[in-house]
């Protein structure tokens, strides 16, 4: 069983979604914010998952997600909410 | 049975598969099964949905809140009938909004008269493992369940492959490959549906070992059947409206001295429970072909999204609504309008008597007002159900959320101003799906600015008698910009309102954003049809019964007098016209007009007219006034009521009616300065009591809908006065 706490550890490097370049994959390694955490863990951002940066809205924000390795689904979030999830 | 006491003497275990059983032996006797649709949105399950009920299906509320409860009777079997019950999309059993609650609460008590006997879980084939998160939340609270595999073109073209024998295994419940769009496996599903299930027989998560002390107390307490529902009691206790105050006060208690917090062990729930799917698909799932090359549908967003085109192609296809709104509307309405003035005066000229008058000038008028919306209303939600159906709206969201964010709103926000172009009545109970309650305030607020469809008919009619019917470009239509301007006025003035509001409220909870965007598809006509036929029904049945009893009140207050005066003001119109030897028609005409000034109608107009003259409204737009306020589709009915009893001839349509009335001096009355100001009072004033009390409901009190109506109305009243002062 995981630890919780894992799900909000203070990581060695502190690159997140929000860094991504446009086109960019990257692995999820944990979720920074507890109360953002689960909707995102429902949403499919689940530690280990693959995250292509796929588009930025016309003035910068939303972006939009491709999850999963098979290019999943895409889902649209704001950057701040993709600040936090953190990469590895 | 909402106490401790009361579930111990009667164990709802116990009470629960009586029930069960009685409902068994019930479907043999001909009576329903209720069966809940539940899955993630996008999951195609509205699809399922029609697929299953046709054209069998109707909209109530659940009992208390103002959540959509859509119902449909399915026919499993000749024999066999089934009630389904549409269940709005969530991910998951830990509710984020307003409409997540409502499903949640409906599986956890079993007593309820709502509590399904089952439940069918529509899951995305090509996105298993985070749509089978949801499934296994259901399958571990002990409901028996069918999980309809849904989208397996799409997971095919994926190159996902699903050994389903082995998906049916390891899940424990019977497992149905669909594809609902095209309608394929629809006859297995139903066939499986008509059999009585059993609750699943696998379980997917035990709740940690340090909560099990705490769960088994909250489970004999209550009496429960399994521990995750203890758990679940355990989390949402505050929304749980069947349980007693003292069964919360107990929760709260209790978990408060076990320490528990909800937000990390729902965390860590979803996350063993990840890990528990993976497992299952690593066994059940190959994937074949990894494609590489980009989906079509993020190759479409770079087009539509593009921070040029995006732009340009939505107000392209906004545009497009109204010229077809308007436009192309037309023809169906004067058809509409023509048969109602037809038949009048088909029975005027065969019968006489009080109530023949009754009849055409109040029933068929006021009727004709209800009918003549139907193409307007058919065409504007055929537009929003393809725009929602494609998934071009959450594009949409998508775009304008940086923008509406600076106005205090939300790109969620666009979906209930768009609809409230509409309706705003289904538009704010649409401002559901925003979880953020500022956001959520201020978007109810001011979604009753946009202009809907209701205004409508007072836009065409007097659009028509002031705006030339010119062609601009060859195919548009001068009077199509004209009503354009006026939405994008309400448009307008929602957006600044909303700015205003974020700087006089405050709040510190945060507003989220997070959304899946649906692949593009093409709509499902069958859906837009019954989108269509639904709306149209509300309207004619809702809004309709309103306009026809106003109708044939308003009829009567024209008709009729104080005791007496009627009858002397005839006499004496008679007496004048006699001396002034008037044509025996301008006499009549003379003696309908003062009758009509001095019936109850005309003095209540009269009474309010000090107070609209300044806008340059008189005692007749005052009734109409007065009669909007029920609903404002209303006015065409009024205004064609009262000036079809000051006129013989009862074949003009409204708006030649209102073209022939005159002021004092003989000149059109209806000018374009008070045309004008009349538009600008209807495109702001809160004149809509279904609106008011969408609002109270979603807001849970007077205060919201007291200030939009004292609000609204007053931004109306002080606009139309500044343009009725500029322009005349």
């Amino acid at each position: 069983m995981p630890d919780p706490s894992t799900l909000v550890s203070a990581p060695t490097t502190r690159r997140s979604v929000k860094d991504l370049k446009l086109g960019e994959s990257a692995t999820i390694c944990c979720l920074e914010d507890p109360e953002m955490a689960l909707k995102l863990l429902e949403m499919g951002c689940i530690p280990g998952t693959q995250v292509r940066l796929n588009s930025r809205a016309p003035l910068g924000c939303p972006i939009t997600l491709v999850v999963g390795e098979h290019c999943d689904y895409t889902l649209s979030l704001r950057v701040s909410e993709a600040a936090t999830i953190l990469l590895k | 049975m909402t106490s401790g006491e009361d579930m111990i003497t009667d164990p709802a275990g116990v009470a629960g598969s009586a029930e069960r059983l009685q409902v068994a032996a019930g479907r043999a006797g001909g009576l329903l099964a209720r069966i809940a649709l539940v899955g993630n949105p996008n999951s195609g399950k509205s699809s399922l949905f029609n697929q299953l009920t046709g054209l069998n299906q109707k909209v109530g509320n659940f009992p208390g809140v103002t959540v959509d409860r859509k119902t449909g009777i399915s026919q499993l079997t000749p024999q066999l009938r089934a009630e389904i019950i549409d269940l709005p999309g969530t991910y998951s059993l830990y509710p984020k909004s307003l409409d997540e609650k409502v499903i949640t609460s409906l599986f956890y008590d079993h007593t309820s008269p709502q509590y399904p006997d089952f439940v069918v879980v529509t899951v995305d084939a090509s996105n298993l493992r985070r749509n089978l998160l949801l499934f296994t939340q259901l399958a571990d609270l002990g409901l028996p369940a069918i999980l309809a595999l849904n989208m397996m073109d799409t997971a095919e073209q994926h190159g996902i492959q699903i050994d389903i024998e082995a998906l049916q295994q390891e899940l424990g419940v019977p497992v149905v490959p669909l594809n609902a769009r095209k309608g394929v496996g629809i006859a297995a599903l139903k066939i499986l549906m008509s059999q009585t299930l059993g609750p699943p027989t696998v379980g997917f998560y035990e709740p940690e070992e340090d909560l099990v002390p705490m769960v088994r107390q909250i489970r004999y307490y209550f009496n429960l059947h399994n521990d995750y529902l203890a758990l679940h009691y355990a989390h949402q206790y505050r929304h749980l409206t069947f349980l007693s105050p003292d069964d919360r006060a107990y929760l709260e208690e209790l978990t408060t001295q076990y320490d528990f917090k909800p937000t990390v062990r729902q965390a860590q729930e979803t996350i063993a429970r990840y890990a528990r799917v993976n497992e299952i698909l690593l066994n059940c799932v190959t994937v074949t072909r990894t494609e590489q090359n980009e989906p079509y549908s993020n190759r479409l967003d770079k087009v539509l999204t593009h921070r040029v085109w995006g732009y340009a192609i939505f107000f392209g296809v906004l545009f497009l609504m109204f010229q077809a709104v308007f436009a192309w509307a037309s023809y169906p309405m004067e058809l509409i309008d023509q048969g109602v003035a037809w038949i009048n005066g088909l029975i005027q000229t065969n019968f006489s008597g009080p109530l023949i008058n009754l009849l055409t000038e109040g029933v068929l008028a006021g009727l004709g007002g209800v009918l003549i919306f139907i193409p307007q209303i058919a065409l504007l939600f055929a537009f929003i159900a393809v725009l929602e159906e494609t998934g071009y709206m959450a594009r949409v969201t998508f775009m304008m959320d940086r923008i509406m964010r600076r106005f205090g709103l939300n790109g969620k926000s666009i979906v209930p101003l768009i609809s409230g172009v509409a309706c705003a009545v289904p538009a704010i109970m649409s401002a559901r799906t925003i979880e953020n309650r500022k956001d959520r305030l201020i978007t109810i607020f001011v979604t009753p600015l946009m202009s809907c469809s209701a205004r409508i008919p007072v836009y065409t009619v007097l659009i028509g008698l002031v705006v030339p019917d010119e062609a601009v470009l060859g195919i548009f239509n001068l009077r199509g910009f004209a009503l354009m301007g006026l939405y994008l006025l309400g448009f307008f003035a929602a957006i600044f309102s909303a700015w205003a509001m974020k700087l006089l409220m405050r709040t510190n909870e945060r507003s989220y954003f997070i959304m899946e965007f649906p692949v593009y598809r093409w709509p499902r006509w069958k859906n837009v049809g019954i989108t269509i036929l639904e709306k149209v029904k509300t309207f004619v049945f809702q809004a309709g019964k309103v306009i026809l009893a106003i109708s044939i009140i308003l009829w009567v207050l024209a008709t009729y007098g104080p005791p007496g005066r009627l009858e002397q003001v005839e006499t004496q119109a008679r007496a004048t016209a006699a001396t002034q030897r008037l044509s025996p028609d301008e006499t009549e005409a003379r003696v309908a007009s003062e009758r009509l000034e001095n019936s109850y109608a005309g003095i209540f107009g009269h009474v309010l007219e000090p107070a609209i003259r300044p806008l340059g409204f008189d005692w007749k737009i005052g009734i109409s006034l007065i009669t909007s306020f029920a609903a404002r589709e209303v006015f065409v009915g009024t205004m064609s009521t009262i000036y079809s009893v000051g006129q013989d001839a009862n074949e003009l349509t409204v708006q030649q009616k209102l073209a022939a009335e005159k002021d004092i001096y003989g000149q059109p009355f209806f000018t374009p300065a008070r045309s004008f100001s009349l538009l600008v009072f209807y495109v702001f004033a809160m004149q809509c009591m279904s609106t008011l009390a969408a609002t109270y409901r979603e807001t849970k009190g007077w205060k919201w809908p007291m200030l939009q109506l004292v609000y609204m109305t007053g931004l109306a009243y002080v606009s139309s006065w500044i343009v009725y002062s500029l322009m005349s």
